[in-house]
C-alpha cells in the first residue's frame, strides 16, 4: 500500500465495454464509427489505456503504411542481399548492413543502377511517401476530433529535419551522396564524417541551438513527469480539472517549482515549454545541417572568423603541412 | 487524504528497504565487475592545453606490456672494423647484388645478423636452399625468399636513407610524459629487418586487398554490394567505414584531404563518401599506432596543421614512405610469390603503419635500429655490385662455373 505511487507502470485499469469515443450525436456523427472490434490488454495497460483498437486506417493510412512497409522490407531485403540470404550473418552484421545512396559520380540522377543506389532512391521514396501520409492522417485525426494540430505541427518538426538530411539538402548540394545512409552503424559513421568534413559541427551555432533544445527537452521531461507523478495520489493526472482549484494536486505541484526555484510554470505553460523545446530541437537542428556544405563549408573556421572559437595558449610544438613545403 | 504517521513511517521503511536494496546490488555488480576484471589505473598524457582532453590514455599495465613486448633484440655479431683495403664480397662471391660493397667479415656478418632478425629458426636455408632441393646454394637465386629479401634489404636502405623524416623524426618526440616511455636515445631510430619481421619469417601485420568489395561490386550489380564499406574487419577498426583503408592511400595516391580551408567555399563538391575513406584510414593509424587521435590532431580542428602537434608531420611522411614501399617494392614483387604467400586474390602482401608500428607510436619502444648496421643505412655503390640478372640468367652463369 505505501509503495502504491512509487511504480513505473500504470496502477489503475478500468475494464468495461469497449469504448468509441463521444456520443455519437455530440458531433459529426459518422466520424466516431472506427470500424469494428477493440479489445483489452492486460500488459498493455501497464504501459498505458490497456484498451486497444478499434483500428481504422483510411485512405491515408493504408498508403502511408503500404509504402512504409515497402521502404522497410527494400532495406531489409538488400541487407539480406548482402549476406548472401544467410539469416544467421543477416541476424550477426545487422549493425554493420546498410543501403548507401548513391556515389557522387551519379549526382542527381534517379536512374542509377540498382546495386548502386538505386534501391536507395527508391526505398526513400517510399519512405517519404510513408510518413507524409501519416502527417496527413495525424492532422486530419486531429482536426475531425476538434482538437488543435500541435501534434502535427511537432511532428512535421521532425519530418523537417528528415527531409533535410535526405531530400532537400542533397538536392542544394547537387548530389544523393549527400543524404544519410540506412543502416546504424553506417549513419553513425556517416555524422562523424559529415561533422569532421565541414569542419566540426559543434561550432555551428544552430547544432549548438539543437543540443540545448535537446537536452532541454530531455530536463523539462523529467522535470513535468516527475511533479506529475509526485502529486498523482491527489489526482494529479487530472491536472486541467485541477487548475483553478486551491489545495490540488496542481497547486501543489506549481507551489513546490516556485518553492524549490522561485518560479512555476503553470499547468498550461509547462505543455507549451515541452511543445516548443521538443519542436526546436528538430527545427534548429534542421537548419544548422541545410546551412552546412550549401553555405558554411568550414563551421571552425567561421567560428575563428566570428570570434567565438576560444584561442588555447600553446603546450606543444606544431606541426607544418610538409604537401606545401612549410 | 492526510495520512496519519504510522502509515508515512511505513512508507519511509519501505522507500529506504527498496533503494538500499537496490543500491546493495549495483554496489556488488561494481565491485564484483571490478574484482573479476581488475586493471591498474588509467594513465593519462596530457598533450594539450589543460581542460580540453588532449591527451593520450592507457591503462597502467598495458603501457607496461607494450614496452615489454617490444624491446629491440641486442645485436649478436659485432660489426667488425673495415678501412676498405680489403677484398669485397662481390669480389669475393657470386652474385652479391645490393651487398658487394661490403667487407667479406661485415657481409657475413651481415648475413648472419639476418639470420637472427627474420629466420632464426630455418637458419641460412631459408633463403638460401634451393627449391629444387638442393641445400645451401648461396649463390643461387632459385629460391623466392632470397629474391624477396633482396629487395627487402634495397627497400631498408631506401628507407634510411630517404625518409628521414619519418624513421629518425625527432620531432614526434610529444610531451615529457610520453617521452619518458622511451628509454632509449632516440635521436636515431632508423630501422632495420626486426623493425617489422620481429624473429619471424614474414611480418605479422600485413595487409591484402579486400577479396570481397573487389570483386562484388562485378558480381551483385542488383542488389548486395556493399560500397566497400558495412562489413566490420581489423582493417577498418569493426567500424562500418571502408573495408580496405589502404588501396587509395598507401599503394595508390588518392587525395585523403576532404575539409575545406577557408570558412565559406564556393565548391559544393560531394565528399561524404570520401570523407569516410579517409577516416577508415585514420582508423587504421590509430589502432597501428596505439594511440588516439589527438596525438596528432586536434581534434577541435582535424584539419588545421598550425593547431597540429608535430607528430602529424612525422606520420604525414610516414603515408608518403608506405604508398612508395608499396608501389615500388611490395605489390611488383607479387610475380615471385609462390601462392599461399598471396591474398585472396593473388596480391602480393603489403606493408601498413601496423607493419613497423605493430601498437606502438614508435616502433620498438624508440630503439637505434641502424647505427650498429650501417650495411643498411643507404645503398652501396652501384659499380661494386654484380650486375642484377633474371634468375634464368643467373643459373646460366652459376652452371658455366
Amino acid at each position: 500500500m505505501s509503495v502504491e505511487y512509487q511504480n513505473i507502470f500504470t496502477q489503475v485499469q478500468v475494464r468495461g465495454p469497449v469504448e468509441a469515443g463521444l456520443p455519437a450525436d455530440t458531433l459529426v456523427p459518422e466520424i466516431w464509427e472506427r470500424g469494428k472490434g477493440g479489445f483489452f490488454s492486460y500488459w498493455v495497460g501497464k504501459l498505458g489505456n490497456a484498451q486497444i483498437g478499434p483500428f481504422y486506417l483510411g485512405t491515408l493510412g493504408v498508403i502511408s503504411i503500404v509504402f512504409g512497409t515497402l521502404a522497410f522490407n527494400i532495406i531489409g531485403f538488400n541487407y539480406l542481399s548482402q549476406v548472401d540470404w544467410h539469416i544467421g550473418e543477416f541476424i550477426r552484421q545487422l549493425f554493420w548492413l546498410s543501403l548507401d545512396p548513391p556515389a557522387p559520380e551519379y549526382g542527381l540522377s534517379l536512374f542509377v543502377p540498382l546495386g548502386e543506389g538505386g534501391w536507395w532512391l527508391i526505398s526513400s521514396m517510399c519512405l517519404l511517401i510513408a510518413v507524409l501520409f501519416w502527417w496527413v492522417r495525424c492532422y486530419s485525426r486531429a482536426v475531425q476530433l476538434g482538437m488543435g494540430t500541435h501534434v502535427a505541427w511537432a511532428f512535421a518538426s521532425a519530418i523537417w529535419l528528415f527531409l533535410v538530411l535526405g531530400l532537400i539538402r542533397p538536392i542544394l548540394m547537387g548530389s544523393w551522396s549527400e543524404a544519410v545512409p540506412y543502416g546504424i552503424f553506417s549513419h553513425l559513421d556517416w555524422t562523424a564524417a559529415f561533422s569532421i568534413r565541414y569542419g566540426n559541427l559543434f561550432y555551428n551555432p544552430f547544432h549548438a541551438l539543437s543540443i540545448a533544445f535537446l537536452y532541454g527537452s530531455a530536463v523539462l521531461f523529467a522535470m513535468h513527469g516527475a511533479t506529475i507523478l509526485a502529486v498523482s495520489r491527489y489526482g494529479g493526472d487530472r491536472e486541467i480539472d485541477q487548475i483553478f482549484d486551491r489545495g490540488t494536486a496542481s497547486e501543489r505541484a506549481g507551489l513546490f517549482w516556485r518553492w524549490v526555484m522561485g518560479f512555476n510554470a503553470s499547468m498550461e505553460s509547462i505543455h507549451r515549454w515541452a511543445w516548443w523545446f521538443a519542436v526546436l530541437t528538430t527545427l534548429t537542428g534542421g537548419i544548422g545541417i541545410l546551412l552546412t556544405g550549401t553555405v558554411v563549408d568550414n563551421w571552425f573556421l567561421w567560428a575563428q572568423k566570428h570570434d567565438f572559437a576560444p584561442e588555447y595558449p600553446a603546450t606543444y610544438t606544431p606541426a607544418v603541412d610538409p604537401s606545401i613545403g612549410g | 487524504m492526510r495520512r496519519n504517521e504510522d502509515d508515512l513511517k511505513a512508507q519511509f521503511r519501505d522507500n529506504v528497504i527498496v533503494a538500499g536494496s537496490v543500491l546493495t546490488v549495483m554496489g556488488a555488480l561494481v565491485v564484483g565487475t571490478w574484482l573479476l576484471f581488475i586493471r591498474t589505473p588509467v594513465e593519462v598524457d596530457q598533450l594539450g592545453y589543460r581542460g580540453v582532453a588532449m591527451e593520450q590514455v592507457e591503462f597502467a599495465d598495458d603501457k607496461l606490456t607494450k614496452v615489454a613486448m617490444n624491446v629491440a633484440p641486442e645485436e649478436v655479431y659485432e660489426l667488425e672494423p673495415d678501412d676498405g683495403s680489403e677484398e669485397r664480397a662481390g669480389e669475393i662471391y657470386e652474385n652479391v647484388q645490393v651487398l658487394g660493397h661490403l667487407s667479406d667479415e661485415n657481409f657475413t656478418r651481415f648475413m648472419a645478423q639476418i639470420t637472427e632478425w627474420v629466420s632464426p629458426e630455418a637458419g641460412c636455408g631459408y633463403c638460401h636452399n634451393n627449391a629444387d632441393g638442393e641445400v645451401e646454394n648461396y649463390a643461387s637465386d632459385n629460391n623466392y625468399a632470397k629474391v624477396v629479401s633482396r629487395r627487402m634489404i634495397q627497400m631498408t636502405m631506401d628507407i634510411n636513407a630517404n625518409y628521414d623524416a619519418h624513421v629518425n623524426s625527432i620531432a614526434a618526440e610529444g610531451t615529457e610524459a610520453t617521452a619518458t616511455r622511451v628509454a632509449q636515445d632516440d635521436s636515431i631510430a632508423g630501422v632495420n629487418c626486426y623493425t617489422c619481421h620481429r624473429g619471424k619469417n614474414v611480418p605479422e601485420y600485413l595487409w591484402f586487398k579486400d577479396a570481397e568489395t573487389e570483386a562484388e561490386a562485378l558480381d551483385k550489380p542488383f542488389m548486395g554490394a556493399r560500397n566497400g564499406q558495412n562489413l566490420a574487419v581489423e582493417a577498418n577498426g569493426y567500424t562500418d567505414l571502408n573495408v580496405d583503408p589502404f588501396s587509395a592511400y598507401i599503394l595508390r595516391d588518392e587525395p585523403a584531404r576532404v575539409v575545406y580551408d577557408k570558412p565559406i567555399g564556393d565548391d559544393n563538391e560531394s565528399l561524404i563518401m570520401r570523407t569516410e575513406h579517409t577516416y577508415s584510414f585514420m582508423i587504421h593509424m590509430s589502432k597501428a599506432l596505439g594511440v588516439n587521435c589527438a596525438y596528432c590532431h586536434n581534434t577541435r580542428a582535424f584539419t588545421d596543421w598550425s593547431q597540429s602537434p608535430a607528430q602529424r608531420t612525422t606520420a604525414w611522411y610516414g603515408i608518403q614512405m608506405s604508398r612508395h614501399l608499396n608501389a615500388k617494392y611490395l605489390d611488383p614483387l607479387q610475380p615471385v610469390y609462390p601462392e599461399h604467400r598471396l591474398g585472396e586474390i593473388g596480391d602480393a602482401p603489403k606493408a601498413n603503419c601496423a607493419t613497423c608500428h605493430q601498437g606502438n607510436y614508435k616502433p620498438l619502444n624508440g630503439a637505434d635500429m641502424l647505427s650498429a648496421y650501417p650495411s643498411l643505412a643507404a645503398p652501396g655503390p652501384a659499380d661494386q655490385q654484380d650486375p642484377a640478372l633474371s634468375p634464368e640468367e643467373v643459373e646460366a652463369k652459376l652452371n658455366a662455373n
